[in-house]
């Protein structure tokens, strides 16, 4: 070293210290108590709405304790009742064994092609639940293409089975994916080594710990089968189910009490299944330690011929219910006429929206996923990585969990009965894109939260420590190192968002006005207005917009990637 | 890294104290009122086992627990309730928590914010020169080893000119053929620049190496506060005794001022020994000689159990004839091995290497 190297140099640098702990405490502080601001809105005070109008016996609502004994007593729910727990428990049943081979198919074996039937898989995720139907229509409805094939016509229990099947499909190959993703390759080799076949190792090692997941998928497909009246409005015919009630009782009769007694009534197997889900969580705990080795599967040609055909079935099967939904959209007059042509997209002549809906539905969806990826990922920084405010974290914790147990319908509901109190000051959002945003940026809360958690907890626990030492306030640490790191996972956020903005109805049927209709609440109204070729065309638009932006900002994370790759290949794992 | 010549130019660091300090988590009580001064310059390792403190004292004196009472001090300054930021102090993790995305220079450069761009640039070339990275500037953490960005991590750390330096298991994320190197140039750039430095470790050798003065803490207690050699040849506690170092108990009855009833024999004790009625006698490996050529106090009858071969050196596992089932250790010199011929021996329990612990 140089002799007159000394290392106090020129004096000691100059510090900021006041005016970075101030900054911080408004960035910690401030941001934890606007985030707790905004859930309370947003989240807390609908909910509790839906009660207090569920009990609340004002003349003509429908609500109340009598007619709450009234509604559970009469004869019509219960049937109501039967027909949604026989539809959902008959999806639930369906789709989660053919998730569970899919999923295992994609992660335990070694058929070609994964990633093209890893991608059909996910279509359903990027049309409103009503494309289903409308396609089972155009194949099995009276003047369906393959009608002859079946004795009766699709309309009732079978068309909101399969329909709903279509649609909870990837939500269900989600969970069992991820679950399935992780495998000790080391417990395999002990099996084998103790003379375990493949049968007796799947039911030793990967059912228990896949058993869990496929009790969450059960009933993630369930409440969303139970709570979604975009496929039974279409193919349901006279078998009418729960969650349609509801959207007629608050839509069509103006009930609000009546709809949120109903809603109060779907909201029971979601907080069931969210409380049995956690606790079983808690039961099994960490089951893969840190040093397990990742499994990879060895080829076997019977085995992996078998899954090639369950994929193909399946995955035909869906082209075959997305191709039919583009194809009639392209078709002059259903049956009469199958020459191809685009009048159908002429939405202009057409009642229900037309192109507004559309353009309204891309600035809804974009907003929703620039403003709640950056709430929702800020709030997670916030609740992750700082330990003060015990209180408040625990606070946000819980209040960002809440949307996870509650479906749209329900949400969309409490949004109704709250932002239209008559002395609430925010009543004026009613109707207003502020407010689809905000509920739509609410409902899908939890799942992009969590993304952002796992993503926070690979950061390394002592980087903000780092920071603190070097004095340097943390909201700037959490924009120069944290956001480029986590860049990924974020677009990942707003892919989610976006898709989900696109293709909702669930909440955003009660909260449109006419300047604020959205494309997936036209393709109900034309549908309902008897216009099938239009509710088509408007399905496949929002598929193929959900699908080119998810395409885009797939493409975008890959070339952050390359770009970054100089830091993330080497860097230590986290 | 270089620093052979720093000496004359060192800045001279703070002392620093801890006063009374207590930290609970729940039912756990990490921290019970501990006190500890570290002098200006001062290299102080805080020793012991996973769980016995040393970890939340550094945390408490980092800012990044609170402690429940108690008081810190950074030269004169009373910085208990002081947020991290106000501390003055530069820290080096385990983990490093360099930041990936950063190059080295923007990572040394992350505590310099709002100095004039060409000082930053010259402190930033200075401290990669202090450290011996010069030319790594615009690389990324990621295509260091690991030793590199331990030094980057530490220049990082540096670069501020804090008061007070904190090395939280340092060297535990390297393999152990480039620690020991490290761990002696961490040290002579230490001492070189004069800063004063609290390290946790629960690696004694390192401690041993670094050290100017070893607190040794259990149960959230410091145990011992003294120089290593200290430490080492007169462990406070049993548990000091225990933990630094291998060791030999011997349960005892006094029987005089002088000598004290081993099973069935009789040992001298210094003139210096504990005043304990009874309780054990501790006693280095080391410290016996095994078949001694002159002649030595407390010589006793004893039968090999069994040798294990070191390299260059041997340990054998013994027990004593008037002292059947209990197990001691030696430590002898493979050179001396053949000398022993039969599992009978003799060994020597020097009087001035017995201590007395009640």
């Amino acid at each position: 070293m140089a002799a007159e190297m000394a290392l106090p140099l020129t004096g000691k640098i100059p510090r900021q210290t006041s005016r970075a702990e101030l900054g911080d405490r408004i960035f910690v502080v401030g941001g934890k108590l606007l985030l707790l601001l905004l859930l309370s809105v947003a989240v807390l005070m609908p909910l509790l709405a839906i009660f207090w109008r569920g009990f609340s016996a004002e003349d003509g609502q429908g609500g109340g304790w009598v007619a709450a004994r009234e509604l559970v007593t009469s004869a019509n729910f219960h049937w109501l009742l039967g027909n949604s727990l026989k539809v959902s428990l008959s999806v639930a049943a369906i789709v989660v064994p053919l998730a569970y081979l899919f999923a295992y198919a994609l992660q335990r074996t070694m058929i070609p092609g994964k990633r093209i039937w890893r991608g059909l898989s996910l279509l359903p995720l990027m049309a409103p639940s009503m494309l289903p139907g409308i396609a089972l229509v155009y194949l099995f409805g009276n003047q369906g293409m393959l009608r002859g094939l079946i004795s009766d016509n699709i309309y009732g229990f079978w068309g909101i089975v399969l329909g709903e099947a279509i649609y909870t499909f990837p939500h269900a190959l989600m969970i069992l994916l991820s679950a399935l993703s992780l495998a000790d390759a080391r417990l395999f080799d002990a099996a084998s080594s103790m003379g375990a076949g493949p049968f007796k190792a799947f039911r030793s090692i990967t059912w228990p710990g896949t058993k869990q997941a496929v009790f969450a998928a059960f009933c993630l497909v369930f409440t969303l089968t139970i709570t979604d009246f975009g496929v039974p409005v279409v193919v349901g015919g006279d078998y009418q189910v729960l969650a349609l009630e509801a959207y007629k009782a608050v839509v069509g009769q103006q009930q609000f009490g009546r709809g949120a007694l109903i809603g109060m009534v779907l909201l029971l197997p979601a907080l069931f299944s969210f409380g049995v889900d956690a606790w079983l969580r808690r039961q099994q705990g960490d089951s893969m330690s840190g040093r397990a080795q990742v499994f990879k599967p060895v080829p076997s040609k019977v085995r992996d011929r078998c899954y090639l055909a369950i994929v193909l079935l399946i995955c035909a099967t869906l082209l075959l219910v997305f191709g039919m939904a583009v194809y009639s959209s392209l078709v002059k007059f259903w049956p009469y006429n199958l020459s191809l042509s685009l009048n159908h997209y002429q939405f202009n002549d057409t009642a229900g929206g037309g192109w507004l809906a559309y353009r309204n539905s891309v600035t809804m969806a974009l907003c929703t996923a620039v403003i709640g990826s950056a709430v929702i990922f800020t709030g997670a920084y916030l609740m992750e990585k700082t330990r003060s405010q015990k209180g408040l974290n625990l606070a946000l914790r819980m209040l960002s969990f809440v949307p996870m147990a509650v479906p749209g319908l329900v949400l969309g509901l409490g949004y109704v009965f709250f932002f239209n109190l008559p002395g609430n000051p925010l009543h004026v959002l009613y109707g207003t894109m502020t407010l689809l945003v905000a509920c739509t940026i609410a409902h899908y809360l939890t799942t992009a939260q969590m993304t952002a958690t796992t993503a926070l907890r690979q950061l390394d626990s002592e980087f903000e420590a780092a920071a603190l030492s070097l004095k340097a306030p943390l909201y700037r640490h959490y924009w120069r190192v944290t956001v480029p790191i986590c860049l990924p996972a974020l677009l990942d956020i707003m892919r989610y968002l976006f898709v989900s903005a696109m293709t909702t109805v669930s909440a955003a049927i009660f909260l449109y006005s006419p300047d604020t209709i959205l494309a997936a609440v036209a393709v109900l109204n034309m549908d309902d207005a008897g216009n099938v070729g239009g509710a088509a065309a408007m399905s496949t638009l929002i598929l193929f917009t959900s699908a080119g932006v998810s395409l885009l900002l797939a493409r975008a994370s890959r070339g952050l990637l390359r770009r970054s790759q100089a830091w993330r290949q080497g860097a230590p794992a986290p | 890294m270089n620093s052979s010549n720093a000496t004359a130019m060192t800045q001279p660091g703070v002392p620093m104290k801890v006063r009374n300090v207590s930290k609970r988590f729940g039912a756990f009580t990490a921290l019970d009122n501990v006190s500890l001064d570290v002098a200006a310059g001062e290299l102080v390792c805080l020793l012991g086992p996973s769980g016995c403190g040393k970890t939340t004292l550094l945390r408490c004196i980092a800012g990044l627990e609170r402690q429940d009472n108690g008081a810190l001090y950074l030269g004169d300054r009373d910085v208990s309730e002081l947020a991290p930021q106000a501390r003055d102090y530069g820290i080096l993790f385990q983990s490093y928590a360099l930041f990936p995305n950063l190059t080295v220079e923007a990572n040394i450069a992350y505590g310099l914010a709002g100095s004039n761009r060409d000082v930053v640039r010259k402190r930033v070339g200075d401290m990669l020169e202090l450290v011996g990275l010069t030319g790594s500037e615009k690389k990324f953490p990621g295509q260091l080893s690991g030793g590199q960005q331990q030094r980057v991590a530490l220049a990082r750390a540096l670069a501020p000119s804090p008061s007070l330096l904190l090395l939280d298991e340092p060297m535990s994320a390297l393999d152990a053929r480039v620690r020991e190197h490290l761990c002696t140039e961490l040290r002579q750039l230490q001492r070189s620049l004069g800063i004063t430095t609290l390290m946790v470790t629960h690696n004694q050798d390192e401690a041993m190496l670094m050290a100017d003065r070893i607190a040794v803490m259990n149960n959230g207690k410091v145990e011992q506060y003294a120089t290593p050699q200290e430490i080492y040849d007169k462990p406070a506690t049993p548990f000091v005794a225990e933990f630094v170092g291998q060791g030999n108990w011997l349960p005892f009855l006094r029987n005089s001022a002088t000598h004290a009833q081993v099973g069935g024999m009789n040992m001298r004790l210094a003139d210096d020994a504990g005043r304990a009625a009874s309780g054990r006698l501790f006693c280095r490996p080391e410290a016996i000689s095994v078949n001694p050529l002159l002649h030595q106090e407390n010589l006793f009858p004893a039968r090999v159990r069994e040798i294990t071969f070191l390299g260059n050196r041997c340990r054998m596992s013994f027990e004593l004839n008037h002292l059947p089932g209990h197990a001691l250790t030696a430590e002898v010199g493979s050179q001396d091995l053949p000398r022993l011929g039969t599992p009978d021996i003799v060994v020597a329990l020097p009087p001035a290497s017995l201590q007395v612990f009640a």
